[in-house]
């Protein structure tokens, strides 16, 4: 009976229940856009984050900026050609290599990271910047005013001459080969070649990055020179998304040796044994390892800016409460047609109470139908909060995220700017990195649960509001109420 | 046997209270047949409500069988409800989105034990005894009148109540329809031995029962006198 009459009731009255249904409807489907949309801009936050520090890093160790001491001076790269005789208009090429942010930590920093509580592993990698000029000075020539000619005499003006040099600068980073299973090049995939061997700890083998190498025509088998040494390319890595984390990968000892940074790191790469107490691991370090700054997800999260930061603030700000406001209205109006449609049956309800019905099985027959109303609801709102996941991802707009260097975030990618005093030039390019992100919206089950709930709990509140009245007429009220 | 003492029921009407009933007493047999008259607002349907326990006296007692309606906790008096009394109502009071058995059925669904099949062959039976066992599918508004009142009554009688209330049964029915109505009200009063308390302003009703309660300003006076031929 229960089920035959509510089916019948919601037949006589689908209209306002389908008004019912549409609001709840409406409501449950931008809950599941908002935190489809929201999921997808953690995705493409998680996607930037792991383009700098791959993947499995809960958090990086640099050293801490320390401002230049008096009388230091500002660390810059130089270059020294010397002038050639004339007639020799050989080329000169220069190329330095030098380690990122010109700050570095001891190798055995890596080592002590890693004994601290809660760590489940630490790696060591350095982050060096190779620039390379080249080209030739061409000496300019004395001419003599008429008149003024002849051998010993002074005087005349040099024509000619000049410089034509050629600046290449790209990132190296050195891995530590022996533990790959975290730091930059996690975030990579080995498309052509192979990656390090583990016993490849001091070979002279370089994996490129498959933009860089496509770039400068490069590839497996041949060889790429680095400050006169020269290292066979073993295989092409291509970033999972957004930018590589560096143009070249080195075992960490070949990038010391070229960075002359014997037993330094630029960064530690610490995995936390557990993920809910990263912060604790955080603090644990900074406390016992003096002199470092440690850098989380989060931290570097809040570093992100551009378009993608920008639609993360609204879906999670705008969106959120947009969604709760109309979820609320959905509610209140839900409760309240539900409640006004007990008012059109209080005859109805008077007469089965008048025939022995408790006042319960009213309640819950009223409830029955609300909660019904609510499950049509979610329903629609499944499919329509699905449909307009699917738009998103189908369009996948482009998101841009700028990563600003503010927070000190190490890392392979190159965020660090230069220490103490600010190295400028190309340092300052790597800086600020611009990535472009595909927007998805990824419904998960946790969000089809969510709006399952929603509707269900949209419908409760209706059938309680409807629920309610019924329970409380009486039925001598209600009969005498019609008459 | 119905047992009313002193019964009051009194109403607020804005600073002022009205006495719709005034110390009723009065007395109904087990299987006895009382018609209440009265004018508009004399407390006629008061008088109804307070034997069906649908509402409790402002002083006084009602007693069923032993049991005061006055006093007794809701929980139970909707139990009386559902097991001895039943209504039939002057505008049907059908529920229009069931068939005419299961609109029988509703008044099966408070008592406890009872399948759905049991109910619905119950219905089945009830509505075939009131001349509707054709059309046990059709909905009360592919029924006339005289139709949905006699589902009315089969959904009251089908619980076999040890009383039946009904208010102007035929108040929204026509003369031939009229009497339809009451040939089958009495057919089955006589068969199956009920209390049976009809209110109506129908004096030709009226004079086809021999216990007459009038009732005025709240004051009930009960006359016996001689039937007319139906």
């Amino acid at each position: 009976m229960f089920f035959t009459y509510l089916r019948r009731e919601l037949r006589r009255r689908r209209k306002a229940a389908l008004v019912v249904a549409s609001g709840l409807a409406l409501g449950i489907a931008l809950v599941i856009v908002v935190n489809s949309v929201s999921s997808g801009m953690n995705r493409a936050q998680d996607e930037v984050l792991e383009s700098l520090y791959g993947l499995g890093t809960d958090m990086t160790v640099t050293k801490a900026a320390e401002p230049p001491g008096e009388g230091e001076t500002v660390r810059r790269p130089r270059f020294r050609f010397d002038a050639k005789d004339e007639g020799d208009d050989a080329e000169q090429s220069s190329d330095i290599v030098m380690v990122q942010g010109f700050e570095t930590l001891a190798s055995s920093t890596v080592t002590e990271v890693a004994k601290q509580d809660g760590v489940a592993g630490a790696v060591g990698g350095l982050s060096v910047n190779v620039m390379k000029v080249d080209g030739e000075f061409k000496r300019g020539a004395v001419q003599q005013k008429p008149g003024q000619g002849g051998p010993g005499a002074g005087g005349g003006a040099v024509r000619g001459g000049g410089a034509d040099f050629d600046v290449d600068s790209y990132t190296a980073y050195g891995t530590d080969v022996a533990h790959q299973e975290l730091g930059p090049l996690t975030s990579s995939t080995i498309t052509s070649g192979r990656t390090f061997k583990k016993s490849e700890t001091d070979a002279r083998v370089a994996v490129l990055d498959s933009a860089y190498a496509k770039e400068k025509n490069l590839g497996p088998g041949k060889k790429l020179t680095i400050s006169g040494t020269d290292f066979e390319i073993i295989g092409l890595a291509t970033a999972d998304s957004g930018d590589a984390a560096a143009d070249v990968y080195l075992p960490l000892a070949q990038a010391q040796k070229l960075a002359d940074a014997k037993d330094k790191v630029t960064t530690v790469y610490v995995q936390a044994t557990d993920s809910q107490k990263i912060d604790g691991v955080k603090e644990t370090i900074q406390k016992n390892i003096s002199g470092t700054t440690v850098t989380t997800s989060a931290d570097l999260a809040e570093t992100v800016s551009g378009s993608l930061s920008t639609a993360s603030d609204l879906a999670s700000g705008v969106g959120k409460w947009l969604s709760v406001l109309v979820l609320a209205a959905a509610f209140l109006v839900a409760g309240l047609l539900t409640s006004a449609a007990v008012s059109r049956r209080v005859r109805e309800f008077g007469t089965l109470k008048a025939l022995g019905w408790r006042s319960g099985r009213v309640t819950r027959q009223v409830a029955g139908e609300a909660l019904v109303n609510g499950l049509v609801g979610g329903a629609l709102g499944i499919a329509l909060g699905l449909a307009g996941a699917w738009l998103i991802t189908t369009f996948s707009p482009t998101l841009t995220a700028q990563l600003g260097g503010g927070a000190g975030a190490g890392g392979g990618g190159g965020l660090r700017v230069a220490g103490p005093g600010g190295g400028g030039g190309p340092l300052r390019d790597s800086a600020h990195r611009a990535l472009d992100i595909a927007l998805t919206a990824p419904v998960s089950l946790t969000t089809i649960g969510l709006a399952v709930t929603l509707a269900v709990t949209g419908g409760l509140v209706a059938g309680g509001f409807g629920g309610w009245r019924a329970s409380r007429l009486r039925p001598a009220d209600a009969l005498r109420r019609v008459e | 046997m119905y047992q009313l003492s002193g019964v009051t029921k009194r109403y607020r009407r804005g600073k002022d209270s009205v006495n719709a009933l005034d110390g009723v007493d009065l007395t109904i047999e087990d299987g006895g047949r009382l018609v209440i008259q009265g004018p508009t607002g004399g407390g006629k349907s008061t008088l109804l409500q307070m034997l069906g326990g649908l509402d409790r006296p402002s002083e006084g007692s009602v007693v069923l069988d032993g049991t005061d309606l006055a006093t007794l906790p809701e929980a139970r008096l909707t139990r009386v409800r559902a097991e001895k009394i039943g209504f039939v109502f002057q505008s049907f009071n059908l529920i229009p989105t069931l068939t005419a058995q299961e609109n029988v059925e509703t008044a099966l669904v408070p008592l406890p034990g009872l399948k759905a099949r049991e109910r619905r062959e119950r219905a089945g039976e009830a509505l075939a005894a009131v001349g509707l066992g054709e059309r046990l599918r059709h909905l009360p508004g592919e029924l006339s009148g005289g139709q949905q009142q006699r589902v009315a009554i089969a959904r009251a009688l089908v619980k076999r109540p040890a009383v039946l209330l009904a208010d102007e049964p035929t108040g929204n029915l026509d003369e031939s329809m009229r009497d339809e109505i009451m040939e089958v009200l009495e057919a089955l009063w006589e068969e199956h031995a009920f209390t049976f308390v009809m209110v109506t302003h129908d004096s030709a009703l009226a004079r086809r029962t021999r216990r007459i309660a009038t009732i005025r300003k709240g004051r009930v006076t009960v006359k016996e006198r001689a039937v007319d031929a139906a």
